[in-house]
């Protein structure tokens, strides 16, 4: 008797695990920031009323989302990290990679400012100075957008921290969030997008050292995965999301989020 | 320490405002785990039974392999499940990537081995016991061990909670071939794991104990079904 009902209940879950999976969805492969900030969370809605479509986030680092994308796991790519991008659509992975909205990177560090790097605007010198005091500095490293991005300002500053990897770099491998958890825990410099940062729960003493340099612009682009590689791809739920973004009601929308009264995003689609 | 006083007060408050999202969640966290448990102690005690009752070449590898395989990384299981279930993988045309299915079946490969290896080790504690009285009555393999989990239920219970606590308390797994998806796939620890990578440590200490006190409800369930059966084999 008791074996019976366990076992109808057994059946009724996995019946009812099979049911969840929705018609007009799609699977949007994203970078974190967008989702952690709670960008989704208002945009989604918005664009659901209108279209019925609903959108399920993945939000793994830029690297992940574009294998992930590759492996045709995803109806839409949503990330930062311009040449990355450019490679995925050359390769056939997407159909057209269009630029969507931008904000900037922030180099935050304790209040202390032990490398005497704030105020400085010029993100390469901040960089080298903090890389000479051999002040501790936490790195995503995780091949993520800005990890990437990281990267390629520590070659313009001439300096090369994975030298000094587990010495005073310190390379911990998980998203923005871990890894500003982490660096605020050890009292490292942590290069952030103002996204997370501003929308970032456990500041404790820190703020923001090196802001405003041009370098640290911080694109994000939009590209709906290609059916020719993909035959699972809802090709029009994908394309009608990703033109939504584009269009002058979703960019409205991204320019309309704030968090502390702080616009997150600013759109920059082309028209 | 401050943060903890405002966890305990901040899970009172998400349990009490009865919040419709964490009861998606916290429903979603046990439809997961409890499937995955019961089917993996469908596979996981027969086969531990057998083992236990058999005397073949090589058991004792098999012995081995069973205990080693308890000690499954939840992220490796991940990311085999992924590999299988992605679009470009073998089982791709499913399309059971980032569904709770894909998480039951990343659970259920995680927790057989611990039931199999545990159950084994009940089962021949009790054959040692009973083995003289069952070749005198003659009964086959299939009797046997079905003789043996039906007395050994109760210990069995044991070894299920064993496989539920470790299937409800992984992160690595079902995030990676779930993606944490909001309303969909998002789970008691996937849910912890994204607050705190938002810093929101409060909000995760919070959930982190909601998790604990269904552990314990599902824990005391488990107990009081066992007392009063226990109970009423003995009036």
């Amino acid at each position: 008797m008791l074996a019976r009902k366990f076992m109808a209940t057994t059946a009724a879950l996995i019946i009812g695990g099979a049911a969840w999976a929705q018609d007009q969805s799609i699977i949007v492969q994203s970078t974190t920031s967008t989702a952690n900030s709670g960008l989704y969370d208002y945009l989604l809605p918005i664009f659901q009323e209108e279209t019925g479509i609903q959108v399920n986030v993945v939000a793994v680092g830029t690297g992940q989302a574009i294998r992930n994308a590759e492996n045709c796991d995803g109806d839409v790519l949503l990330v930062h990290a311009k040449p990355s991008e450019e490679k995925f659509v050359s390769a056939g992975f997407g159909t057209e990679r269009t630029d969507l909205m931008y904000n900037d990177f922030v180099i935050v560090g304790p209040a202390a400012d032990p490398a005497g790097v704030g105020g400085m605007n010029d993100v390469q010198g901040a960089l080298a100075k903090i890389a000479e005091t051999g002040v501790l500095f936490a790195s995503r490293g995780d091949d993520s957008g800005t990890h990437k991005k990281e990267m390629a300002l520590w070659a313009d500053s001439g300096v090369d921290p994975t030298a000094a990897s587990g010495a005073w770099y310190r390379e911990i491998g998980s998203g923005m969030g871990a890894t500003l958890n982490a660096g605020i825990g050890m009292g490292a410099y942590v290069m952030t997008d103002r996204a997370t940062w501003i929308s970032f729960g456990n500041k404790q003493d820190y703020a923001i050292t090196v802001q405003g340099d041009e370098d640290m612009f911080n694109q994000y682009g939009v590209i709906p995965v290609n059916p020719a590689k993909c035959p699972s791809v809802n090709v029009d739920a994908a394309q009608t999301f990703a033109d939504w973004l584009v269009s002058d009601e979703g960019q409205d929308a991204i320019a309309a989020y704030t968090v502390a009264d702080q616009q997150l995003f600013f759109p920059n689609a082309p028209d | 320490m401050q943060s903890i006083a405002d966890a305990l007060g901040l899970a009172a408050k998400l349990v009490l405002s009865g919040d419709p999202d964490l009861f998606e969640i916290v429903l979603l966290s046990l439809q997961v785990s409890l499937t995955a448990t019961v089917i993996a102690c469908l596979v996981g005690f027969p086969v531990g039974a057998l083992v236990a009752i058999s005397r073949f070449r090589g058991r004792n590898a098999v012995l081995i392999v069973m205990n080693a395989l308890m000690g499954l990384p939840p992220v490796v299981v991940g990311l085999l499940v992924y590999l299988h279930l992605s679009r470009s993988g073998p089982l791709g045309f499913l399309g059971l990537l980032y569904t709770p299915t894909a998480m039951i079946i990343a659970q259920i490969i995680l927790i057989a081995p611990i039931i199999a290896a545990l159950s084994q080790q009940v089962i021949e504690d009790l054959h040692s016991e009973y083995s003289e009285q069952f070749r005198s009555l003659c009964l086959t393999r299939v009797q046997t061990v079905q003789a043996l989990l039906w007395d050994a239920r109760y210990s069995l219970l044991t070894v299920g909670l064993a496989g539920f606590g470790r299937a409800v308390a992984e992160v690595g797994a079902v995030i990676i071939v779930g993606g944490n998806i909001d309303h969909l796939t998002r789970v008691m620890t996937t849910a912890i794991a994204l607050e705190t990578s938002k810093g929101d440590l409060a909000l995760a200490l919070a959930l982190g104990i909601v998790l604990l006190v269904i552990a314990l409800g599902v824990n005391a369930a488990v107990h009081s079904v066992r007392m009063t059966a226990a109970r009423q084999a003995y009036v």
